[in-house]
């Protein structure tokens, strides 16, 4: 065990897309049980800093587990197909084609109710994409496919926090 | 009710081995200290009896200073020396204290923290934090007749990186080990075992003297996440007694027309107020413009003259609950803190509100300090099978400046911490040799809407084309809430490693300054002081080490162990002599010595963890 290991690795749970969130939060818990720096309070500085490493590593490992989309975009990674959001935005005509129209709908939507809709259709959307990640990552093991479906998704979110956005207007 | 714990027959535990740790509440108005006895924890009082230290500190001219109490009473002829509710200028500018104008202090400002002119020169809120601070750990220690190993202190849930800073420099200066920072409705919920309790949402809510706070905590997993705060800074206990004051003047028809018939109706509120908490109807005295004002008030009129605070509170309450999308209904307990929650018709009203009786068998001056006591006492390692782990978040999200006064986020708001992130840069134009870097905190995606924490200056990067240099900043927040920066250059390998304090902290010379000063009229004092501390960080080396390597020893070869343990001989027979620096330098070597061995034990813990999950799995 050190601090090198993957996240799959470190949490001892097998590297695939489908997780028990109930049991990861519950394995963190435990980790962070046997690293924190509180635990080691009383046993002088050299312990805080190793105390202090560890439980940093097994935050960053478990925001990114606990994460459906953090946690599809890693095991790309892991499997030598990096997601590299920032270069490659390339996606399918008849993706961008919806996300178009939903931009529209948005712009023309008036009051919360039409927003809430538009809510809803993402909300579907994204259940879609993550089940066919989850497809492509446990079944088919098609990770170059899965990277596309993890940019989808990044689409998605993006949409969803600026409808969220737009219902926090009308709200105030 | 807390188990007591029974030692086998023949091992009862070395005496010396049970630490000494207090609870700290640094208030507003108030402060408290707190510690775990015979299992229980609770305030300790002065030799009067009394467990609160008003938070207010008097300066005398030719040096010497008042606190509490003494510093109230002698005070009224003496404002600007008077410095009380310093808790509002820690890590705070001139311009972030509102209605400063109004105060009675001569403020200096400085960039980062303002200063008080007193007559004993300038002092930082810090400063004054620590005269406050250094009265409660003196308490403690004669109450115990033993140094303290060390203190858990609360601070707001609001409270930036700046003001966290402040507290915990104010600690060191008065010669505190701070084991933890936590949060005061955490403390709270502590106090009331809510830890253990079933996950959910609670409230805490918090009225004090001058001050309301309302927090939304959600505990999961033993973590509670602060989800959103909220209150006023404006509203408190003393807004309740100016209310009722001006109810019977103008009942009456009297006029207060004086400084001390202010003075003299605000003492008379006060205890009306409070004799209303047990009683129904209760004679309102006071001697206003040379008569006696006596005055029957009915608990019904004080609630009457004072709903509107009451539903001001709600009404705080109720945009907490918006901004953490909550229903009342989804909130499992509500915790009163706070004197003034002791008021039946607040208690009344919140029930009613929420739905649900609130928390209050604790005292409410006390509780938020009995919390952070039963943290410090597992933190100090006296309750060995205890299992309270309280992981915090983040309260809010650190970045750092881009082009055009944009943020970066780099660490969200609500991560848990400790945390640490990276983030690489590149230079903007060829040969460049430096890079400024402005750190920011808070929610808003403009730098100028954001709280500026540190600006600071790496430098030494060996010039390259622009583009091509990638410098790594790492922030690292520890568990405390507390964030350090350090960057490097990675292409060329060349190590400009800084670590960086936020600029509203203070430095370590000044630091050292303050120490200075507070002791110079005794340097003897200062000597003797500071051998006894590095004796009682020796010692504390000297346990964990042995304590390690009675559990794990088995991980080291037997030339590791014989370094380790030549080590320990003479950081012992450096105990010996009256010399601090030598002994904290042999100190320092032991630590030193036993990292890696540390980095070992650390690996079979988690390598213990693993084992056992796999033994449920099968």
């Amino acid at each position: 065990m050190n601090l090198q290991d993957n996240d799959f690795e470190l949490f001892g749970l097998v590297a695939r897309y489908a997780q028990d969130r109930a049991a990861l939060d519950a394995r963190w818990k435990d980790l962070q049980r046997q690293v924190h720096p509180d635990k080691f309070a009383d046993q002088g500085a050299a312990a805080q800093r190793v105390a202090m490493q560890w439980s940093v590593r097994i935050n960053e490992a478990y925001q990114r587990l606990k994460d459906p989309l953090k946690r599809a975009a890693y095991l790309c990674e892991l499997n030598a197909a990096p997601v590299n959001a920032e270069n490659n935005t390339a996606m399918p005509a008849p993706f961008l084609m919806q996300q178009m129209q939903w931009r529209e709908d948005l712009d023309d939507a008036q009051g919360a109710e039409e927003l809430e809709q538009i809510r809803l259709q993402c909300l579907s959307a994204k259940r879609e994409t993550l089940q066919n990640i989850e497809q492509l990552l446990d079944d088919a093991h098609d990770y170059a496919g899965a990277v596309a479906q993890v940019r989808a998704l990044m689409f998605i979110e993006r949409f969803m926090a600026d409808v969220d956005a737009r219902l926090d207007e009308i709200e105030t | 009710m807390a188990l007591l714990q029974i030692s086998e027959p023949g091992q009862t535990p070395n005496p010396h081995e049970r630490r000494i740790a207090v609870g700290i509440d640094l208030g507003t108005t108030h402060s408290l200290v707190a510690s775990v006895r015979h299992g229980v924890a609770e305030c300790l009082p002065d030799a009067q009896g009394q467990v609160i230290v008003p938070s207010v500190v008097r300066y005398l001219e030719g040096g010497g200073r008042q606190i509490g109490f003494d510093a109230i009473a002698a005070g009224v002829g003496d404002p600007q020396n008077t410095i009380a509710s310093v808790k509002r200028f820690m890590g705070r500018g001139l311009k972030d204290v509102a209605l400063a104008g109004r105060l009675p202090y001569q403020f200096v400002d400085h960039p980062g923290m303002l200063g008080l002119q007193t007559v004993q020169g300038e002092k930082s809120p810090v400063e004054v934090s620590a005269d406050i601070l250094a009265t409660l750990r003196y308490r403690a220690e004669d109450t115990f007749n033993a140094d303290l190993y060390g203190a858990v202190i609360t601070v707001p849930a609001y409270f930036d990186d700046a003001q966290r800073q402040a507290t915990k420099d104010a600690a060191q200066l008065a010669g505190l080990n701070v084991l933890r920072l936590i949060n005061e409705p955490t403390a709270a919920a502590i106090a009331y075992g809510l830890d253990n309790a079933s996950e959910g949402v609670y409230a805490i809510y918090d009225l004090g003297g001058g001050t309301f706070d309302i927090s939304i905590l959600r505990l999961t997993q033993g973590v509670f996440e602060v989800v959103a705060t909220g209150g006023d800074s404006a509203l408190g206990g003393d807004d309740y007694d100016h209310a009722l004051a001006d109810w019977v003047l103008a009942q009456t028809g009297v006029a207060a027309a004086s400084a001390s018939d202010k003075a003299a109706l605000k003492t008379a509120a006060r205890a009306c107020k409070e004799a209303l908490t047990a009683s129904d109807s209760v004679a309102f005295k006071a001697r206003v413009a040379g008569a006696e004002v006596v005055f029957d008030v009915k608990r019904s009129d004080f609630e009457a003259a004072t709903q509107k605070l009451t539903a001001r509170t709600l009404q705080a309450v109720r945009k907490a609950l918006r901004d953490a999308k909550l229903e009342p209904s989804e909130v499992k307990g509500v915790v009163m803190v706070g004197g003034s929650t002791r008021m039946p018709h607040i208690q009344r009203a919140v029930g009613d509100y929420f739905g649900q009786t609130p928390l209050t068998n604790l005292n409410p001056d006390e509780v938020v300090a009995l919390g952070a006591a039963i943290q410090a006492n597992q933190l100090a390692g006296n309750n060995p099978g205890g299992d309270l782990l309280l992981l915090d978040v983040i309260p809010l999200s650190l970045g750092i400046e881009t082009m055009g006064g944009l943020v970066e986020r780099i660490v969200q708001r609500n991560e848990t911490i400790p945390c640490a992130r990276a983030q690489d840069f590149t230079t903007y134009i060829d040969g460049q040799t430096a890079l400024a870097l402005h750190v920011v905190q808070g929610e808003r995606d403009l730098v100028a809407d954001c709280r500026s924490l540190a600006r600071f200056e790496l430098r030494g990067i060996p010039p390259m084309a622009a583009g091509a240099a990638r410098i790594r900043v790492t922030f690292t927040v520890d568990a405390d809430g507390l964030l350090s920066v350090s960057a490097r250059e990675q292409v060329s390998g060349v190590e400009a490693s800084i670590a960086v304090k936020p600029s509203y902290g203070l430095g370590d010379e000044q630091i050292t300054r303050m120490l200075a000063d507070s002791y110079a009229s005794a340097e003897s004092d200062l000597q003797a002081r500071a051998i006894a501390e590095a004796r009682v960080d020796a010692d504390r080396m000297i346990l964990a080490t042995q304590s390690a390597l009675d559990a794990d020893g088995d991980l080291l070869d037997a030339a590791q162990r014989a370094d380790i343990e030549q080590l320990m001989r003479q950081v012992r027979a450096a105990c010996d002599l009256d010399d601090a620096p030598a002994i904290e330098a042999i100190t320092t070597m032991l630590a030193k010595g036993t990292e890696a061995f540390a980095a070992l034990r650390m690996n079979r813990g988690i390598q213990q963890a693993l084992a056992g999950k796999n033994i449920e799995t099968i």
